[in-house]
């Protein structure tokens, strides 16, 4: 698959990834271009976390290659692969943020702990990402259990920005979230990567969102990238699977797992 | 032949765990003895397995040392301070203070590792920790580890104090022995032997607790039912092996 713009910051070539005899990944060839921002769509149990999880380190894939800035990442020794990491930032699905931590150490978590930053210096820079996504410093001190789904992911959102990384990835970001509050995250997820200049990548199903987010989109289909174009033509992509999938259709090419 | 194969893959699968176990030991020591180091959540663990463990390990330790004494005087008829003192002496600090401090912190302890780990690894705790390029057997296997490597001596220590002392009590108030000379016989009943193998056994209690709750932490999933499996997991086989560690610590400290 050819790149969409710039030069690519991730290249994915031939990745297979299966855990046992289920193939999860069936050979994801994928670029993702320096500044921009692309969003991996497909259903439930088509390998967008796979992928996701793979290309940050957390899975080893079976075969193929995935470079980030033309570094080979699959089989890095740890040590090689721990200062590719530092370029990362990751929003989580549920935000997993460390309940035995109040919200700004939470924050300031890769500060601390990977740059080894002065706690009142981490802790002041703490502040400043929260208050870019919008967070009081009052809930500085408060435990993650206390606060909102909402606020949550906000905080996920500020730990993923504190280090400034060149790499932000989004997994599901508006899933579990009401509309509103889904919109606010989309907003604050352009704000954040424009103001980092960062280069994104976000799975999810959420159309609407992939359509505020994105410059790029990817459907993926059973461990495939079935279609790759700007998000302007996900609408006239003459796609059979892209159509059914945005528009939300039953019947068509994707047959749901599971169902007869 | 399918209970053949059934007994060979339940083989297999006992030696795939023994070997998943062993790995997961070697890296976790591995990163116990490379910086960087977390002092302050070394400290929080020791204060967490050793302070918090001292009421139930000392009630524990002290209702056994008195009834070590009731037993050796009633049950078995031994008779006298010197012979009385010397039961509960070794007794204690070779055998029930360390097996006994032991199967408390396995129970308090490792099923806690186990459920707080299992917890941060089904809400993908430990994999933010990755992302945030933090090792999380550096951050969460080793301190525990360490921890509990050097509390449980301590532990154990007091619990051999507070065991003799329930001896004494008995033995005081309740046979009228002299307490001068129950005291001496007490002092003279201590072998450096004996008192060093339950420290040495309390050592490996500790890294076996702290083991099996990491272990089992560190690979449940499958949400609250996984997690729950994980803390029953780490709770019997952390028991199971540390019984069969003091069999082979004794036997190497004592077998003729």
């Amino acid at each position: 698959m050819s790149s969409l713009g710039d030069t690519p910051k991730i290249v994915i070539r031939e990745l297979h990834k299966a855990f046992g005899e289920n193939r999860v990944l069936r050979g994801i060839d994928l670029d993702l271009p320096a500044g921009k921002s692309l969003a991996v769509i497909g259903g439930s149990g088509t390998g967008k976390s796979v992928l996701i999880k793979s290309i940050i380190g957390l899975l080893e894939p079976n075969s193929g290659s995935i470079r980030v800035d033309g570094d080979e990442t699959v089989g890095m020794s740890p040590d090689r692969r721990e200062r590719i990491t530092r370029k990362f930032g990751m929003l989580f699905q549920g935000a997993a943020l460390f309940d035995s931590l109040p919200v700004w150490e939470n924050v300031a978590f890769g500060l601390t702990q990977a740059r080894n930053m002065v706690r009142s210096d981490a802790r002041d820079a703490a502040l400043d990402a929260m208050n870019i996504v919008g967070l009081d410093d009052d809930i500085a001190d408060r435990a993650p259990a206390e606060l909102s789904g909402g606020m949550q992911k906000r905080v996920g959102l500020a730990r993923a920005i504190a280090t400034r990384p060149e790499i932000l990835f989004f997994d599901e970001p508006t899933t579990g979230l009401d509309p509103i509050m889904g919109s606010v995250i989309d907003n604050l997820i352009l704000k954040s990567v424009h103001e980092l200049g960062a280069t994104a990548l976000t799975i999810t199903h959420d159309m609407a969102s992939a359509r505020r987010i994105a410059d790029n989109v990817a459907l993926i289909h059973q461990g495939r990238i079935v279609w790759h174009g700007p998000v302007g033509d996900i609408d006239h992509s003459g796609n059979d699977m892209v159509d059914q999938f945005i528009n939300g259709r039953s019947i068509g090419p994707i047959q749901l797992q599971g169902a007869t | 032949m399918g209970f053949l194969a059934s007994i060979g893959r339940g083989t297999i699968s006992i030696f795939a765990t023994i070997g998943y176990i062993t790995a997961f030991a070697a890296i976790s020591l591995s990163h116990c003895v490379r910086p960087p180091f977390y002092p302050r959540l070394i400290l929080h663990q020791i204060i967490e397995i050793g302070y918090y463990s001292l009421p139930v390990v000392g009630l524990t330790a002290i209702f056994t040392g008195a009834v070590l004494a009731l037993q050796s005087f009633s049950g078995f008829g031994f008779a006298g301070e010197a012979t009385i003192a010397n039961v509960v002496v070794w007794g204690i600090t070779r055998e029930l203070g360390p097996v006994l401090a032991g199967l408390m912190v396995a129970g308090r302890i490792g099923a806690a590792m186990a459920a707080e780990i299992g917890t941060m690894r089904v809400t993908e705790q430990i994999d933010a920790l990755t992302t945030l390029s933090t090792n999380p057997y550096k951050y969460l296997i080793a301190p525990r580890l360490i921890a509990a490597i050097a509390t449980l001596p301590l532990l154990v220590l007091i619990a051999d104090v507070i065991g003799v002392l329930g001896g004494f009590l008995v033995s005081i108030y309740d046979f009228g022995f002299n307490p001068t000379t129950y005291l001496k016989s007490t002092w003279d009943s201590i072998d450096a032997p004996g008192f060093i193998s339950g420290l040495v056994k309390a050592a490996v209690f500790g890294f076996v607790v702290a083991l099996m709750g990491t272990y089992h932490g560190y690979h449940s999933k499958g949400g609250a039912q996984g997690v729950g499996q994980a803390t029953t997991n780490a709770v019997v086989s952390a028991s199971i092996l540390l019984l069969l560690f003091n069999f082979i610590i004794t036997a190497m400290f004592f077998a003729t």
